[in-house]
């Protein structure tokens, strides 16, 4: 037997009009819009003018929950209407919501002062982050002169499983993102260098750019957003558990078992998959340009060392080596500020890893303006 | 919908709120099955305060989540409010049945007040302001401060995480609350509170309560009646002092050791008039 609907009804009586209630007002029928829709249009005739006057007949009602009770408790103006038939547990109901009924909450207005107050935080933020990093940072060096110092005892284990999870696992996606921005690059360039008559020039624009960009920065901003999420994810998920305290109660230094492993592992992998990127892009760029201008694999072999200096390598390595800790560092960063709910972590993970590709862009930059003399 | 006009309220029979016939619990790890519940029959009539005892691993929370829908029987069925449990879930599930989980599940990205209010906001009718009424009641009901609506979870503390959890779980007045350990890890002053608590909101709301609990105080103190799991089914089913009398080494074990004489002094107490 279903309830029926919720519903309301205006009576006349000889000794005045007044309203009857009938039906199931408890939360999901009232929660029906087709309901809630009809309802609204009774009680707000009821709660008009003379809610309190006329005569309120609750006695038909099938069920009436504490949503229920509100909703007539609402419209009688939070207050008992002088007139009303009523059973016993729905009084009950009632006074229950009459006890714990609290007036609404006054809407506070936002004043210039707590624009101010808000900007000022914002300061003190940004102040606290730039302390957390350099905290962070110092805290890696000295964990990295404790390594060389006892390098036996160093947390070799992690090292090489944040290797292969950072580093071998990444080597199929690098490979295909890196294969097919070499192809695209080599085939719109193609189309340039051919009006000039200089095919031969492709090995030297794709060989720099690729060796010396984009292969180091391409690697850092798929790993930023592959490994860079993992270590925050990693790191918030510890805190929320509440990991990091028993580490810490245990006396287990979470720089030199968190940050530290991840660190190196990052610093090593990064270069090599820089080279790997690199490799697979000009391996691509090589396949376009045979097809398109008819440059030959042997020619572009023989040519790329000619056209590329060996420091550009090195200063490709050297700037990945750079990313890869970066990457790492700022990962920890966010991971170590996570506060134990869902929420801040979701948030860690992704100021991470906007942070950790905004960086590697800028820092990519600085390494330009240095190194501009440098193997061109 | 039925027709309007006068209409018997209750049925003759009364339907039990829940039953479970034949239940087979299976949960299938590496190469072998573990079979928790063997043919296992329970029903639970409408008013009661039911408790599952058993030992650790005897199966009882996965009997509670059996009576949630949460596990599929493996065989056999479960039956909550006339429905498979199984569509327990589907939507409007809060208004049917409540759940105070063992650490109170509270969605962490929300404040006490928007916790208590979801199931309501879900529903996307009502507006801001009734949702925000409605969960202040609740929230005074469980014993809160209106102070504390605004707090998050995180900053809470364990007995206050269980009482928004409760009022959580009863903010569209289900006929049905179930509670897995409601007392544990609550100091002694906390669990007797949140005890009567319990015991006051099961007698004014009317709620059909279903209980796990290792805690022999607060089983004693609210059951109106004690189910055994042990050996893959119910060994014993009814009042207190008629599970205690059961002859059975198990019951013997858990109840008429030190702690279970102490607890159940209450037995033999003159029953608290308020």
């Amino acid at each position: 037997m279903t309830p029926d609907a919720p519903r309301i009804e205006r009576i006349s009586a000889p000794a005045g009009t007044g309203f009857r209630l009938s039906g199931d007002w408890s939360a999901a029928r009232l929660a029906e819009p087709a309901n809630w829709a009809s309802l609204q249009s009774g009680l707000a005739l009821g709660a008009a003018g003379q809610a309190l006057d006329v005569k309120w007949d609750l006695r038909d009602l099938q069920r009436l929950d504490h949503t229920g009770a509100q909703v007539l408790w609402n419209a009688w103006g939070r207050q008992w209407p002088r007139q009303l038939l009523i059973e016993p547990a729905q009084r009950a109901m009632l006074s229950r919501v009459e006890q714990y009924a609290l007036p609404p909450p006054v809407a506070r207005r936002t004043s210039a002062w707590q624009l101010f107050l808000a900007l000022g935080a914002l300061v003190w933020l940004l102040i606290d982050h730039l302390r957390d990093a350099t905290r962070l940072l110092g805290q890696l060096l000295l964990d990295t002169l404790r390594l060389l110092r006892a390098p036996a005892k160093g947390p070799w284990r992690d090292v090489s499983g944040h290797l292969f999870s950072i580093g071998a696992t990444a080597l199929p996606i690098t490979a295909l993102l890196g294969f097919l921005i070499g192809v695209v690059l080599a085939y719109l360039m193609s189309l340039q260098l051919r009006q000039f008559g200089a095919d031969s020039f492709i090995v030297n624009i794709l060989g720099l750019s690729v060796i010396r960009e984009l292969g180091p920065v391409l690697a850092a901003i798929l790993i930023a957003g592959r490994s860079g999420s993992t270590i925050t994810a990693q790191i918030g998920v510890m805190r929320v558990t509440e990991e990091l305290d028993a580490m810490r109660v245990m006396g287990i230094a979470k720089g030199y078992r968190l940050v530290l492993p991840r660190a190196i592992a990052m610093a090593l992998a990064m270069p090599l998959l820089t080279v790997w990127t690199s490799l697979a892009a000009l391996l691509g760029g090589m396949l376009a340009a045979d097809l398109t201008m008819g440059v030959t694999p042997a020619y572009f072999f023989a040519s790329l060392p000619r056209a590329v200096q060996v420091s550009n390598l090195t200063l490709a390595m050297g700037k990945s080596v750079v990313f890869g800790v970066l990457i790492a560092l700022i990962g920890c960063h966010y991971g170590l500020r996570v506060k134990p709910n869902t929420e801040s972590l979701g948030q860690g993970t992704t100021a991470s890893v906007v942070t950790s590709i905004a960086m590697v862009i800028l820092v990519d930059a600085v390494f330009a303006l240095v190194f501009k003399d440098v193997g061109i | 919908m039925s027709a309007s006009g006068p209409v018997a309220p209750v049925a003759a029979a009364a339907p039990a709120v829940v039953e479970i016939d034949k239940l087979w619990s299976v949960f299938h790890t590496a190469g072998r099955d573990a079979v928790v519940h063997q043919d296992l029959n329970l029903r639970i009539e409408a008013g009661e305060f039911m408790s599952i005892v058993g030992g650790s691993g005897s199966g009882k929370t996965v009997l509670l989540r059996q009576i949630l829908g949460l596990e599929r029987p493996a065989r056999g069925s479960v039956t909550v409010l006339g429905q498979p449990a199984a569509q327990l879930g589907s939507e409007g599930a809060a208004s049917r049945v409540g759940m105070l989980f063992q650490h109170g599940a509270l969605f962490s990205a929300f404040t006490v007040l928007e916790n208590i209010g979801f199931a309501l906001r879900e529903l996307g009718t009502f507006p801001a302001a009734l949702i925000r009424d409605v969960a202040m009641v609740k929230l005074q009901m469980v014993g809160l401060e209106p102070a504390q609506a605004h707090k998050m979870p995180a900053d809470l503390s364990g007995g206050m995480v269980k009482r928004v959890a409760l009022a959580r779980a009863l903010v569209m007045d289900p006929p049905l609350l179930l509670l897995d350990e409601p007392t544990s890890g609550l100091d002694p002053d906390s669990a007797d509170g949140f005890v009567a608590l319990l015991r006051s909101l099961h007698r004014e709301l009317g709620l059909t309560v279903v209980m796990v609990t290792h805690d022999l105080d607060t089983l004693f103190e609210l059951s109106t009646r004690i189910a055994v799991v042990a050996e893959k089914r119910i060994i014993a089913c009814g009042t207190p002092t008629e599970v205690m009398a059961h002859d059975h080494p198990f019951v013997h074990d858990f109840f008429l050791g030190a702690r279970g004489q102490r607890a159940a002094a209450v037995l033999r107490q003159p029953p608290v008039t308020e």
